[in-house]
């Protein structure tokens, strides 16, 4: 499985909750932690399960996430 | 106003950034709005087609009133229904140009149902977005023309009576049945499938119009989490259980 990153920022998520609902891997989750606008904004809480298929950011209202995927050894990218 | 740069970590390539077409202004609607799934789709069919250059989109009178504070691209703010009345005006004196507008229930099928229906029938070459959510959201959730029977709103209490009210209004099948549109169809955003498949309409509708096709129409059963006050996650699904028994998905007119 490749290893994936997920990046949110926590300035434009309002912590709908709706990228936590779609991960098929339980990688996401709605913290404690505040942002200036007062909402709890969604964090990784799980990162080695993240595989990179994007599904939060494709279903994220706010364009606040984006995903990055282990790019492979032989690929050299 | 952060914004993460489209940078990958070290050994990291890509997989979803945040499309280039989007400004670095924050969403306004509320947490968890199905227009915000939209609008960032939008901006990933201008990227895919690369056409913020000649794009000049028209914004609404509703919840995505500040659609132009969102994109890169150009916008005309029009009067409340009359987004197809402006986009024609700036289609046919500019017609290099990709005009699209992107209207709510309340502004394309209750105030604005002369000019849509008019532009439709003309086959204007121009893109329509119509997000129904069946509601009128940013004035605090009144009935709108697409208004479910028997469901809820603060001007419905007791849920929408089709006798006093009449029916929500299918505008993708009634212009569907015009000669003018060449691409009528109706998707929805509540699971990523259904998110692949509006972005795969939205960007045939734009296509269309470089093509030269005519109106291409896509309209998005959307929800209005706030109004229909459930949890984001459960406003999608009444949106699947509830919203497509009356709004079936699907193409309603291709013209090849």
């Amino acid at each position: 499985m490749p290893k994936g990153l997920v990046v949110i920022d926590k300035e434009r998520c309002k912590g709908c909750g709706l990228c936590v609902s779609v991960c098929p891997f339980g990688v996401l989750t709605i913290t404690r932690e505040l942002n200036r606008f007062g909402y709890n904004v969604a964090g990784v809480s799980a990162p080695e399960k993240c595989t990179g298929c994007a599904m939060c950011a494709q279903m994220c209202p706010d364009a606040a996430i984006e995903v990055y995927r282990e790019a492979k050894v032989k690929e050299g990218v | 106003m952060s914004t993460v740069e489209a940078k990958a970590p070290a050994g990291f390539a890509p997989v979803y950034t945040r499309p280039k077409s989007l400004s670095a202004a924050r969403f306004t609607y509320c947490p968890g709005c199905h227009h915000g799934i939209i609008t960032r789709l939008l901006a990933e069919a201008i990227d895919e087609l690369g056409i913020v250059e000649r794009t000049v989109g028209i914004a609404p009178v509703g919840c995505a009133v500040f659609l132009y504070e969102f994109f890169r691209c150009d916008f005309v703010q029009a009067a409340h229904g009359r987004a197809c009345a402006v986009a024609t005006g700036i289609k046919r004196a500019n017609p290099d140009l990709i005009v699209f507008s992107y209207q709510g229930d309340g502004d394309l099928a209750a105030i604005g149902t002369a000019e849509t229906v008019h532009a439709a029938n003309r086959g204007e070459n121009i893109t329509v977005i119509f997000v129904n959510n069946q509601i009128y959201g940013m004035t605090g959730g009144e009935m709108a023309p697409t208004t479910l029977p028997g469901m809820r709103t603060v001007t419905t209490p007791e849920g929408r009576d089709v006798r006093t009210t009449g029916y929500p209004l299918r505008m993708s099948e009634m212009l569907a049945q015009l000669e003018g549109p060449a691409y009528i169809t109706r998707q929805a955003v509540f699971d990523v499938r259904h998110v692949q498949m509006a972005r795969k309409a939205i960007i045939k509708a734009f296509q269309n119009q470089i093509e030269g096709k005519g109106f291409s129409l896509v309209e998005i059963v959307a929800a209005c989490p706030t109004n229909l006050r459930l949890s984001p996650p459960e406003a999608g699904r009444w949106v699947a259980e509830q919203a497509l028994k009356y709004f079936p998905l699907g193409d309603l007119k291709v013209r090849e």
